[in-house]
């Protein structure tokens, strides 16, 4: 605007306004990369000095003689409440609890889009919008009942397991935050592919019918192979949510060998006995953090794409 | 019997009455046109007897088997959509038999099948690429070659042409046609292009409002429009309708033409519709096509009845084939065509030709035809 009314302006000063605009932008920028990336930068270099360094030293100084030390001690050694077998079992406690919670939830959220934008029924969106509901429940409020649930739940699996042989995983602590997982996730899961599966042609689906495709086939042979970008989106962020998820954890399996990573972390940085190892703490968390990086690294690239596909036509 | 029978059809949302008791029917191997303006209930129509869309009540038969509540894969059709609908993540081969692996034909059956169908449709260079890597035309073939290598009863086309440029349309639309004639099959074929359903079909219905206007061969829907819309629709440069009133010279009837700050025209007919004596000094509408009214040299010689009048002539569009002129009568704008070397001048009187045994007339009340 001001370009076509203020021509004289544009040419003198606006080059100078513009540079002056770029630095206060970049420097804003890169001050709050700073102060964002400052706090993994103490957690990298403290985890790779001696306590006498740290205890001695400055905190943001690089270590002077790095020592990979305390990452083996914290993956196999450092004490999580009384057992000193370092986070190695927690870690894995976490992978079995975390892979199979984002596939199920993917997997059904994908399944609830398909059927919400390409099957409607009457009522399809009063379901979405209960779904949708579901992604604004309060993790605390569930906290009790939820608890109540597994606890009969548990109660079931002993009298299958007294009866039948076999509990079928019915109260097993990994099992049951899976199973809270699953159920709060599908909110979130839906929703992603709903959007998505809105935009996609309806007339591939018409087409797979045609030609003989039943519901699931044109579900695994036309829908799945066409939703990378949200699919993507979708592990993500289910993966770095139940990953990092405390409370449900430290709730349902707080005690015991199935407590996930985060809760044994807690464990670890909160134990009271001898010296605060800070180097120990801090590849501990790293170790805890580095599952979640690794899959924006690998998926990230998709992530972007994922997020704003369906946003714009085509 | 026809081979493709529909009977009654009618379809409903809620309320609202999207077709209105269709009936149609088609002999073997013939071209049907469902033809008319957005949200007439065309594609809707097509996709009821793909089995897409449920009806409420009625009945569709193909080959004298009732289809109406058949799946769509259990219907023996094939259908070619407005988008091609190609499927993404797999190639043009994989696309063309995805309909055989469904139905479990093994893979050697499969390959024979897609080789013949692209040898049809020369697409045997592009067997093994993804839809994303084929241009509109391509793209288009791959969508006839899915729908050819089925070997169906009846073909479906969605607008097949749409979301081509004007050349290849052309281009395809002839290939489709092609294709009719060597393969011999029945076809049924939705567009809101009249020139693609003048030239492609055996069979047009011109429909409305979910409702079939009329339904008839493409001669029958273009020379005798059953009313006012068909005779609007079919037909570019559109039909001339001018309101006229019919007045009395001698014995015969005459068509009376209003101009502005001019004489009338009367045109004298010889052979009047027996219809038209009702009107007698009451106003209707007379319809005439550009080629019917046209520069005395130009007129049809074997016309039976041709009456010529000065007219004058307001605006003159030379088309290279063709010369059109534009002339005002009864308080329209009306177009002629003439040879392309017709001396006309624009704000000129030029005597044209009206070729009265191609003339229509029309009821302005109810919009249908006197006959």
């Amino acid at each position: 605007m001001s370009a076509v009314t203020t021509p004289t302006r544009q040419a003198s000063g606006g080059m100078n306004a513009k540079i002056v605009n770029r630095i206060v932008i970049y420097g804003l920028l890169a001050l709050f990369a700073l102060f964002y990336l400052m706090p993994l930068f103490v957690m990298l270099v403290t985890s790779f000095k001696t306590m006498d360094e740290i205890q001695n030293g400055n905190m943001l100084a690089l270590p002077k003689a790095p020592t990979f030390e305390p990452w083996l001690k914290a993956w196999g050694e450092t004490c999580v409440g009384l057992t000193c077998a370092g986070i190695k079992g927690y870690f894995w406690n976490s992978i079995k609890m975390v892979v199979p919670a984002v596939l199920i939830s993917t997997m059904l959220g994908a399944l609830n889009g398909y059927v919400l934008t390409k099957w409607r029924f009457r009522g399809a969106t009063l379901v979405f919008g209960l779904m949708l509901f579901a992604c604004f429940i309060p993790f605390q409020s569930v906290l009790l009942p939820m608890a109540t649930i597994l606890g009969s739940l548990g109660r079931f699996g002993v009298t299958l397991q007294n009866t039948v042989g076999t509990s079928f995983g019915l109260g097993n602590p990994t099992v049951n935050l899976v199973f809270v997982h699953v159920v709060y996730g599908i909110g979130f899961t839906t929703l992603f592919f709903r959007n998505y599966y809105e935009a996609f042609p309806t007339e591939l689906v018409k087409a797979a019918q045609v030609d003989g495709a039943s519901f699931f086939q044109i579900f695994r042979r036309i829908m799945l192979p066409n939703s990378m970008p949200i699919f993507v989106v979708t592990v993500i962020y289910q993966f770095t949510n139940i990953w990092n998820d405390f409370l449900f954890a430290s709730a349902y399996a707080g005690t015991g060998d199935a407590m996930p990573m985060t809760v044994a972390l807690n464990n670890v940085v909160n134990t009271s006995t001898g010296v605060v190892e800070y180097n120990v703490n801090m590849a501990a968390a790293m170790i805890a953090a580095l599952p979640t990086l690794l899959v924006y690294v690998l998926a990230g690239r998709y992530f972007v794409r994922g997020l704003m596909a369906g946003a714009v036509k085509g | 019997m026809a081979f493709l029978e529909i009977d009654g059809l009618r379809k409903r949302f809620g309320q609202v009455e999207i077709l209105k008791g269709i009936n149609l029917e088609l002999e073997k191997g013939g071209f049907l046109v469902l033809v008319g303006p957005s949200g007439c209930g065309k594609s809707t129509l097509l996709n009821t007897i793909a089995g897409l869309e449920t009806i409420t009540s009625g009945d569709i038969r193909v080959d004298g088997r009732t289809i109406t509540d058949l799946h769509p894969s259990k219907r023996d059709i094939a259908m070619v959509f407005q988008s091609y609908a190609l499927y993404p993540n797999m190639t043009v081969a994989g696309n063309i038999s995805f309909g055989m692996e469904m139905r479990g034909v093994p893979a050697e059956e499969r390959q024979k099948a897609i080789d013949k169908v692209a040898k049809v449709l020369q697409i045997g260079h592009l067997l093994q690429r993804k839809p994303s890597q084929l241009s509109g035309g391509q793209r288009q073939r791959v969508a006839m070659g899915r729908a050819l290598v089925r070997d169906p009863k009846l073909f479906l086309f969605d607008e097949p042409l749409s979301n081509l440029d004007a050349k290849l349309r052309v281009d395809m639309r002839i290939e489709i046609k092609r294709l009719h004639a060597t393969t011999g099959t029945t076809i049924v074929y939705v567009t809101h292009d009249q020139i693609e359903a003048m030239t492609l079909a055996t069979k047009i219905a011109v429909m409305r409002d979910g409702e079939v206007q009329q339904f008839g061969t493409p001669a029958e829907i273009y020379n005798n429009p059953s009313n006012i819309f068909v005779a609007d629709f079919m037909g570019s440069p559109a039909m001339n309708l001018i309101p006229a009133t019919i007045g009395g010279n001698g014995g015969d009837l005459a068509v009376v033409l209003d101009r502005e700050a001019r004489q009338p025209i009367t045109l004298p007919m010889a052979n009047a519709p027996a219809g038209l004596s009702a009107f007698m000094g009451k106003p209707i509408i007379f319809g005439v096509r550009p080629e019917a009214l046209t520069d005395p040299e130009g007129a049809e010689r074997n016309a039976s009845q041709i009456a010529t009048a000065d007219c004058h002539i307001e605006v003159v569009e030379p088309a290279g084939s063709d010369t059109f002129a534009v002339t005002n009568l009864g308080g329209k704008g009306v177009v002629a065509r003439l040879r392309a070397d017709a001396n006309i001048q624009p704000g000129t009187n030029t005597p044209l030709a009206f070729n009265l045994t191609k003339a229509v007339f029309f009821d302005p009340a109810t919009e249908s035809r006197i006959r």
